[in-house]
C-alpha cells in the first residue's frame, strides 16, 4: 500500500525551495535585455552610493548635494551649471542639452555605504537588482570604491567612482566597467615633492604616520618615493589604526626620532585628530636638526580643514579641486552649488558632479546605455570646461589625467570657507605616469561586461 | 629614560579619562547592581555639553558689510556673537575663549538631570532583570543617544579649543634636567590630570566623610540590612547614579580640547573602561582608579615605535592581554573583594 503523506514539514520544505527559486537574484536569471537594467521607459535610474553614516558622512552629504544638482542640470532645471562650460577636446560643446540622457528623464536612488565595504556592496547590489540602476557612482573611501567597482564589473553596470585616492582603484584593482575622475596618491606625491623641496629644502628627514588600510599604504609609498627622489630621507613609517581617536602616543616619539618633517597619511577624522595632537605637542614650534619642524598632509579637503581649525595654517597638501579656482567652469559650478545650498562645494562634491556629467555625455555620444558602448565612449576621451582644465580619460587604466592642485592652509582666512590657498597648479605632464608604473602594476582592466 | 617619562606622562591623561569613567561604572555597579553600557554615552554627552555651550556663546547675528564680498561675490555677511554685543567684545570674547572651563558649571546640573531621568525613566525597570537584559537595554540607549547627537551635530569631530593660556606645551624635560625639547607636554593635559585627581578625591571624600556616603557604602556592602534599618537606600542610590553621570560628564567636558568630540567617542572609551573595571576588581573604587591609570600608561608604552616594531599590533591588544593575565592569576581583579558578582 502506498501512502501519500502530505505533512506540514513537507509542504514547508517544498515551499521554501520554490521560494528560493523565485527569489534568485534577477541579475542572474533575467535574459530579456541586451544588458543589465536596459532602460525601456522614458526614464533612466542612476544609483548614488554615498556614506550617509559613519566617519565620512559629511563628505557623503556633500556628494549627495552634488548629485542632486547634476540631475537637476541634466533634466534642464536650474541654471545648467557646467553643462554650459563642458567642451570636448575638439572644442565642440557637449551634446547634452538639458533634456535628460538620450531624451530620458534622469531619476536616482541613493544608498548608504556607511564607509564599509560590505555595506557599500549590499547597497549597490540592492540599487542594481531592485531599483534597476544602470550606473552606480559615489563613495568616499578607497576600500569602498575597490569593492563596489568589482561588484559593478560582475553585475554589468558602469561604476563612476567618487572620492577615492588610492593608487589601487585604477592600479592593481582596476576594472573595465570602472572610471575614476579623482586624482591619486602617486599624483599627490609627484605634485607635492617639488613644492616641498622648494619650501623646506632637499635635506630633510621624514617620519610617516599612516592610516592602516589600502589608501594609507599607497599614499605612504607615493610620498616616500617622490620625496626620496628629491633627496629626503625616510626615518620611520608607523601604521596607525583607523579611528584611533587619540594619536598622542604616536606623535610623541616623532621628535626623538631625529626627524624634522612629519607626514600624516591620514584622512577625515583621523587627520583632524592626529594634526591636532601634533600641534598640541608643540611640533610646529619645535626645532630639529637645526631647522624648523614641518608637517605635511598629502590629501587635503576643505571639510577636513574646517575640522582641524587653525591647526592647518601654513601646512602643505594636495587637493583635486578647490572652489576658489578662477576658471570659468569652476566659478560656474561654485555659483550654482553655492546659490542652491548657501556654501561652496567640496572637492568630493565636485568630482561626483563631474562624474555624473561625464557618464551622461558618454551615453549621449554612444547613443546607448549599453556599458560596453559607454566604456568605448569614455576611453581616451578628452574634455575641458569641468574645472580642472583639459583632461584625458586614459583608456589603458580608466584614470583621468589633469592638473593637480598643491594647497596650503591659509594664514588669514577671509571667510569660514576660505581655508586653503592654492600654492601651485601642477601641470598634468608632471603627474602623468605609465600604466604599468610599479605603484600601479599587477592590475588588468579585463573586458567590459554588459551583464544580463 | 626621557622616552619612558614621556610615555608615563602620555598615559596619564588617557588614564585619567579611563579612571573617571571606570569610577562611575563601579559606583553604579556597586550601588545599583547594573552593568551600565550607556556610561560611555554619558562621557560623550558631557563633551557635547561643552560643544553646545561653545555654540550658544558664539550664536551670532548677521550684518551686511557692503565693503566686502563673500565667495559668490555678493556683499559679505559679518557675524557678531550676541555675547560680544551684550557684554562688550572683551568680556564676550573671554567667555567664548573660556567656554570649556565654563562648561563645567553647566555640565553639573545638566548631567545630574540626565542621570536622574535615565535611572528613573529606564534603568529602574531593569533592576530585577538578568544582567544580559540590563546590558542590552543600556547598550541600546547608548546607540540612541549617539544617533541623536549625530543627527544634530553631524559625524565629523568638532574642534573645541582650550583657552589661549593653556594652548601651548611646555618643556617638561628641561625642568627635570634633561636636554631641552626631549619631553614636551601640553599644558591642557596636565590640567586634565590635575582636574581628574580633584574629582576623584572629591568622590572619595564624599563617600568617606559624609553621612550620606557612609550610608551608601553600607548599602553597597549589604543593601538589605540597610533597608531593614529603615533607610531609603534606593533614593540614595539614585543620587549616586546622578553623581556617576556628573563624573563621566565632567571627564567628557574637559577632554574636548584633547580630542575633538564626535558622536562615537563614548563607545571608544566605554569598552576599555569596562576592562579597567574588571582588571581593578568589580565593585572596588580604588581598584578602578588604579587600573585606569595603569592601563592608560601601559597602552601608551605599547604604542612606542620601538615596541611596535618588535611586536606589531601590540598597542591594540595590550589592554586585553593584561586583562586576561590578571583574570587568570587574580580572578577578582587587582583589588576586588570576595562576594561581588559571585552569588
Amino acid at each position: 500500500m502506498t501512502k501519500f503523506d502530505i505533512t506540514r514539514r513537507g509542504v514547508l520544505k517544498t515551499g521554501a525551495i520554490a521560494g528560493a527559486g523565485v527569489a534568485l537574484p534577477t541579475i542572474f536569471t533575467k535574459r530579456a535585455h541586451a544588458y543589465t537594467n536596459e532602460p525601456t521607459g522614458d526614464t533612466v535610474t542612476l544609483g548614488f552610493n554615498v556614506p550617509q553614516s559613519g566617519p565620512y558622512a559629511d563628505e557623503g552629504a556633500d556628494e549627495l548635494r552634488a548629485y542632486r544638482l547634476a540631475v537637476e542640470h541634466l533634466n534642464g532645471e536650474g541654471d545648467g551649471g557646467m553643462l554650459n562650460t563642458f567642451t570636448y577636446g575638439s572644442g565642440a560643446k557637449t551634446e547634452l542639452s538639458g533634456n535628460g540622457i538620450l531624451g530620458k528623464k534622469v531619476e536616482y536612488v541613493t544608498g548608504d555605504t556607511q564607509t564599509k565595504s560590505d555595506a557599500a556592496r549590499a547597497s549597490a547590489r540592492s540599487m542594481i537588482e531592485k531599483d534597476g540602476a544602470v550606473m552606480i557612482t559615489g563613495g568616499s573611501s578607497s576600500g569602498v570604491a575597490v569593492a563596489v567597482q568589482a561588484l559593478c564589473q560582475e553585475a554589468g553596470v558602469i561604476f563612476m567612482s567618487g572620492l577615492t585616492h588610492s593608487n589601487d582603484t585604477t592600479g592593481k584593482d582596476r576594472r573595465a566597467n570602472g572610471f575614476r575622475h579623482f586624482f591619486n596618491s602617486y599624483m599627490s606625491g609627484a605634485a607635492l615633492a617639488p613644492v616641498l623641496a622648494n619650501a623646506y629644502g632637499t635635506d630633510r628627514k621624514a617620519y610617516h604616520l599612516t592610516a592602516d588600510y589600502n589608501w594609507g599604504y599607497t599614499t605612504e609609498q607615493a610620498i616616500r618615493e617622490s620625496t626620496e627622489d628629491i633627496g629626503w630621507e625616510t626615518v620611520n613609517a608607523v601604521k596607525t589604526p583607523l579611528g584611533a581617536g587619540d594619536f598622542s602616543s604616536y606623535i610623541t616619539p616623532v621628535l626623538q626620532s631625529g626627524a624634522d618633517v612629519l607626514v600624516l597619511n591620514h584622512y577625515g577624522g583621523d587627520m583632524v585628530n592626529s594634526l591636532t595632537n601634533a600641534v598640541q605637542f608643540g611640533l610646529r614650534e619645535a626645532q630639529a636638526n637645526g631647522k624648523d619642524f614641518q608637517i605635511v598632509v598629502p590629501l587635503f579637503s576643505r571639510l577636513m580643514a574646517r575640522g582641524a581649525g587653525e591647526n592647518i595654517k601654513g601646512i602643505f597638501g594636495s587637493t583635486n579641486w578647490h572652489w576658489s579656482l578662477s576658471d570659468e567652469a569652476s566659478q560656474t559650478f561654485t555659483r550654482s552649488f553655492g546659490e542652491k545650498y548657501g556654501f561652496p562645494p567640496s572637492q568630493a562634491a565636485h568630482t561626483c558632479y563631474v562624474q555624473t556629467l561625464l557618464y551622461a555625455d558618454a551615453v549621449q555620444r554612444a547613443g546607448s546605455f549599453e556599458p560596453c558602448a559607454v566604456v568605448e565612449a569614455l576611453e581616451d576621451f578628452e574634455f575641458d570646461g569641468l574645472g580642472n582644465g583639459p583632461t584625458l580619460y586614459r583608456g589603458a587604466d580608466h584614470q583621468a589625467f589633469k592638473d593637480v592642485l598643491v594647497v596650503k592652509g591659509k594664514e588669514n582666512p577671509e571667510s569660514e570657507f576660505d581655508l586653503l590657498e592654492i600654492v601651485e597648479i601642477t601641470p598634468v605632464d608632471q603627474v602623468t605616469y605609465a600604466p604599468d608604473h610599479p605603484q600601479f602594476a599587477g592590475g588588468s582592466l579585463g573586458s567590459c561586461n554588459n551583464g544580463a | 629614560m626621557d622616552a619612558i617619562i614621556l610615555q608615563i606622562l602620555n598615559g596619564l591623561d588617557k588614564g585619567s579619562a579611563y579612571a573617571l569613567i571606570a569610577l562611575g561604572l563601579t559606583l553604579i555597579f556597586g550601588t545599583l547592581g547594573v552593568v551600565n553600557f550607556a556610561h560611555g554615552a554619558l562621557f560623550m554627552l558631557g563633551a557635547f555639553v561643552a560643544v553646545t555651550l561653545n555654540k550658544i556663546l558664539t550664536l551670532s547675528f548677521t550684518t551686511v558689510d557692503e565693503t566686502r564680498t563673500d565667495f559668490l561675490g555678493n556683499p559679505a555677511k559679518i557675524e557678531t556673537p550676541y555675547v560680544e554685543a551684550w557684554f562688550g567684545p572683551e568680556v564676550g570674547g573671554w567667555m567664548i575663549e573660556w567656554s570649556v572651563p565654563l562648561a563645567i558649571l553647566v555640565a553639573i546640573p545638566v548631567m545630574a538631570l540626565i542621570g536622574l531621568v535615565m535611572e528613573r525613566g529606564l534603568i529602574k525597570h531593569f533592576y530585577k532583570r538578568p544582567h544580559a537584559d540590563q546590558i542590552l537595554v543600556t547598550f541600546g540607549l547608548a546607540i540612541v543617544l549617539q544617533e541623536i547627537v549625530k543627527f544634530y551635530y553631524g559625524a565629523n569631530p568638532i574642534p573645541t579649543p582650550a583657552p589661549e593660556a593653556f594652548k601651548g606645551s611646555f618643556d617638561f624635560g628641561a625642568l627635570l634636567g634633561f636636554d631641552p625639547m626631549t619631553i614636551i607636554y601640553p599644558y591642557w593635559r596636565l590640567v586634565y590630570f590635575l582636574f581628574a585627581m580633584v574629582v576623584i578625591g572629591a568622590v572619595f571624600a564624599f563617600l568617606q566623610f559624609t553621612t550620606f556616603g557612609m550610608v551608601v557604602r553600607a548599602g553597597m556592602a549589604d543593601r538589605e540590612t540597610v533597608g531593614l534599618l529603615g533607610i531609603n537606600i534606593d533614593r540614595r542610590f539614585t543620587i549616586m547614579f546622578a553623581i556617576a553621570a556628573i563624573v563621566a560628564g565632567l571627564a567628557g567636558v574637559m577632554y574636548t580640547p584633547i580630542l575633538s568630540p564626535n558622536y562615537h567617542m563614548g563607545m571608544d572609551f566605554l569598552v576599555l573602561s569596562f576592562v579597567v573595571v574588571v582588571v581593578g576588581g568589580m565593585g572596588s573604587l580604588p581598584g578602578a582608579v588604579l587600573s585606569g591609570f595603569l592601563l592608560g600608561i601601559l597602552q601608551s608604552f605599547a604604542s612606542m615605535s620601538q615596541v611596535t616594531s618588535v611586536l606589531p599590533g601590540i598597542n591594540q591588544i595590550i589592554i586585553y592581554l593584561v586583562a586576561i593575565i590578571v583574570l587568570l592569576t587574580r580572578p577578582r581583579g587587582l583589588m576586588g573583594r570576595k562576594g561581588v558578582m559571585e552569588e
